[in-house]
């Protein structure tokens, strides 16, 4: 630590270099955190996902219904909990591009089905009592404007009432907040007895899917087996995997977000190595001699070495930690796409990641002028000056 | 001094020093050049998928063609006629017909899961029923191994695209829809259109799978000419008969790709504007290590009566060459790595899956190069300015 002053001076030593390859660095990190919250938004959801859940839906797509009786007959297979439905509805309010997800749900049972979404006890006891009520999560309250006691009109592309008209207006009740970082605050849920009631037509009595809550997470495959099997043979026949895994088959139908994040981290982290090792190797070509005095009054090769190798770690720690944290900054203020992507949020762990790769670059860079530094022959290195 | 030939020949005069210093400067060159290489590669690469997605829908669009949907819906998968209704939209004026009748096309539209090759995960894959004018009201569509299922039959034929990035597609093979098996008697292709990505039926085979007795989610008609969309279109929804909206196939297919283009643009410039700020760090470094390297040659031609004006040019035109070098190399990877790259996508609007390939365009090449030209004059300007501002007696001294 003694010798932190020495490295801190002799980064400072061309001020101009070090700052463009600091900001350099740090502008790398700014969009390794982007990158990390646009993986996350995109394939996080698996994270997110209950281990003890299992979704059911059409064994043909999903957007083929089931009668909403599967509930009860899915509810005496031995080691199921519980089991709830949602429906698509597919609402337009205002604009398509305002796009959010809308649901009827059975209000008690989806909010035990989903601890994640709190809801206040005062407003989940006005849903119970208002048929026409709904609650929505902030972040859609918060990007409409929306407040409790509102009515929120909404074209339903899908559902037509009873007199024939797709406009549907729903009273928000509730305002609900989600328990973890990355929970989805954008959907909409209405209550499925007046939905059922009001709409016309072939859907009735049907739903969309259903999630059901096993006894025993170590045991889901089986229970999703019984489950698969108990409506074999019949008009809807269902496909039962756990909620992980729907959501990341969902995700995948995107492509692989993963394998492209991963080769834009590349091609950026290869381009830094390169600014920050000719950088490191600059300095250390140019401190030849004082190097070879540095050796002369006694340093060891091991202390010249890490004099080098802790040069280019502070530099690129610093820029790593400035940049993670602008990028953490600039991601707080939300979706830049407004509505496409729900969940873009930075998580820790990428944070920490991102530290370590600050570190790696720093010795990658670090170790070839280091060792330059080190195999310097004090005779030659002083014959310089 | 003075003329233009005279500064002219100051300028490559001085650029010729810089490049032939570069050898001595491999290190920093390099890094700079391949830093906006690896800008250019990201921004074209990035920009290629919207620019595939973009292709397949706007190839799948014929100006004289025109689909036909329940009014209110924004696709056809919340569409629905009876026979009736798409009777009436068959014989409305402005339909093209020949010998068989009315070029119309009654089609329903579902989903089914089959494995991505690329993944091994369910992925909805399209299924539609057609009728027999459906080759008709569509451009380019051929069969290209095995043949035409037989109408009535329990067969399908599947898109190319479809068969290349679904399992089980192969001709001889089956696929399950429910709790029928039914047979892939042909693979077609439709110049990259959208139709690649689906599979065909005959729409009654369809309908009685479903359950839809004599119903229908949308049709499709070739019309007497393009200019014959608003008779078209003002007939059916004068119909009191009828609630339709009607839409030209090329518009129609625009509008679905609108969601998943501005998503891949937003992000891609957003990425690329990041990349190309940190490049421009980096294109600074190098060039004003150039110029520091080169202060006692700078100066020395200040001093033999060399403008700065020349000077700026010149350390410019190096700044600009070496971020063309660059845009060369990063369009080049981008062009071997991404152009015609086959994948498939989710396409938000039919909820279903669209085969396309990258397409690397000239007007993407161009774009990147013109962000490497940018990127290369505000690197070099700022150096360029320090050496035309050099107080040349001090930096003599310095000899």
């Amino acid at each position: 630590m003694k010798y932190l002053h020495l490295v801190w001076t002799n980064l400072k030593r061309k001020k101009l270099r070090t700052s463009l390859t600091l900001l350099s660095i740090l502008v790398a990190f700014i969009l390794f955190g982007f990158l990390s919250a646009i993986k996350q938004a995109l394939v996080g959801g698996v994270e997110m996902a209950g281990a003890d859940r299992l979704i059911v839906r059409h064994k043909v797509s999903i957007i083929q219904l089931l009668p909403e009786s599967y509930k009860a007959r899915m509810e005496r297979i031995p080691g199921v909990v519980l089991a709830t439905h949602q429906t698509w509805f597919g609402g337009i309010y205002q604009d398509p591009k305002n796009f959010f997800m809308q649901n009827p749900v059975v209000p008690e049972e989806f909010l035990e089905m989903y601890p994640e979404f709190i809801l206040p006890p005062d407003q989940k006891k006005a849903w119970e009592v208002t048929r026409t009520g709904a609650i929505v999560g902030r972040s859609t309250a918060e990007r409409f404007h929306w407040k409790i006691g509102d009515k929120v009109p909404l074209q339903s592309s899908i559902w037509s009432q009873q007199d024939g008209s797709r406009n549907w207006t729903f009273d928000i009740v509730g305002i609900y907040d989600g328990a973890k970082k990355g929970t989805d605050t954008t959907a909409m849920f209405f209550r499925y007895d007046y939905f059922d009631e009001a709409r016309r037509g072939w859907g009735k009595g049907k739903v969309g899917w259903f999630t059901i809550r096993v006894k025993d997470p170590s045991r889901a495959a089986e229970v999703a087996k019984l489950v698969d099997e108990e409506f074999e043979n019949s008009d809807a026949e269902t496909k039962t995997e756990p909620e992980g895994a729907f959501i990341q088959a969902w995700a995948s139908q995107l492509g692989n977000v993963v394998l492209i994040v991963a080769a834009i981290l590349g091609a950026v982290f290869f381009t830094i190595l390169l600014v920050t090792g000719n950088t490191m190797a600059q300095a250390v070509r140019e401190r030849t001699g004082e190097l070879g005095v540095l050796k002369a009054i006694g340093f060891s090769n091991g202390q010249i070495m890490a004099l080098v190798l802790a040069e280019s770690c502070l530099l690129t720690v610093l820029g790593g930690v400035l940049g993670l944290g602008l990028a953490w900054l600039m991601i707080s203020r939300g979706d830049p796409t407004s509505g496409l992507l729900p969940m873009f949020f930075l998580p820790t762990r990428d944070l920490f990641t991102g530290l370590g790769i600050s570190i790696g670059l720093g010795l990658v860079t670090g170790i070839f002028p280091a060792l330059l530094a080190m195999r310097l022959r004090v005779a030659d290195a002083l014959r310089r000056i | 001094m003075s003329g233009p030939v005279n500064w002219l020949s100051q300028v490559g005069a001085i650029t010729k020093f810089g490049l032939m210093s570069i050898p001595q400067r491999r290190g920093a060159v390099a890094a700079t050049v391949i830093g906006i290489a690896g800008v250019v590669a990201v921004l074209v690469g990035v920009l290629s998928i919207a620019a595939g997605f973009q292709k397949v829908m706007a190839v799948s669009g014929a100006p004289d063609a025109a689909i036909v949907l329940r009014s209110g819906a924004d696709s056809e998968m919340v569409s629905g006629f009876g026979r009736d209704q798409t009777r009436v939209i068959a014989d409305a004026p402005g339909v093209a017909r020949n010998d068989q009748g009315p070029l119309s096309s009654a089609e329903l539209f579902v989903i089914i899961n089959l494995p991505k090759r690329s993944t091994g995960m369910d992925a909805n894959v399209p299924l539609r029923g057609v009728e027999k004018a459906a080759w008709e009201v569509r451009d380019h569509m051929q069969i290209v191994q095995g043949r035409m299922f037989d109408w009535g039959k329990d067969e399908v034929i599947v898109g190319s695209g479809a068969a290349r990035e679904f399992s089980g597609l192969e001709v001889g093979s089956k696929i399950k829809v429910g709790r029928y098996e039914w047979p892939v008697v042909g693979i077609f292709s439709a110049n990259g259109a959208v139709p690649e990505s689906e599979i065909w039926t005959d729409a009654k085979v369809l309908q009685d799978a479903y359950n839809r007795g004599d119903s229908f989610q949308s049709v499709r008609v070739r019309l007497n000419s393009p200019g014959a969309f608003q008779e078209f279109k003002d007939s059916l929804t004068s119909n009191p008969q009828l609630s339709v909206k009607v839409v030209r196939q090329s518009e129609y297919y625009v509008e679905q790709s609108e969601t998943l283009t501005r998503l891949i643009r937003t992000l891609g410039f957003l990425i690329a504007f990041l990349m190309a700020v940190g490049a421009v760090f980096g294109a600074l470094n190098t060039m004003y290590s150039a110029v520091a390297a080169r202060t006692k040659e700078i100066a020395t031609l200040r001093a033999l009566g060399f403008g700065s004006g020349a000077v700026v040019m010149s350390l410019m035109i190096e700044a600009l060459l070496l971020a063309l070098a660059g845009g060369v190399i990063g369009g080049g990877l981008a062009y071997l790595a991404f152009n015609n790259l086959h994948t498939s996508t989710m396409n938000w609007q039919s909820f279903s899956q669209v085969a396309f390939a990258f397409q690397v365009t000239p007007q993407l090449l161009l774009r990147g190069m013109i962000w490497a030209a940018v990127i290369g004059l505000i690197g070099g300007l700022f150096p360029a300015i320090r050496a035309a501002r050099l107080p040349v007696a001090s930096a003599l001294r310095e000899l």
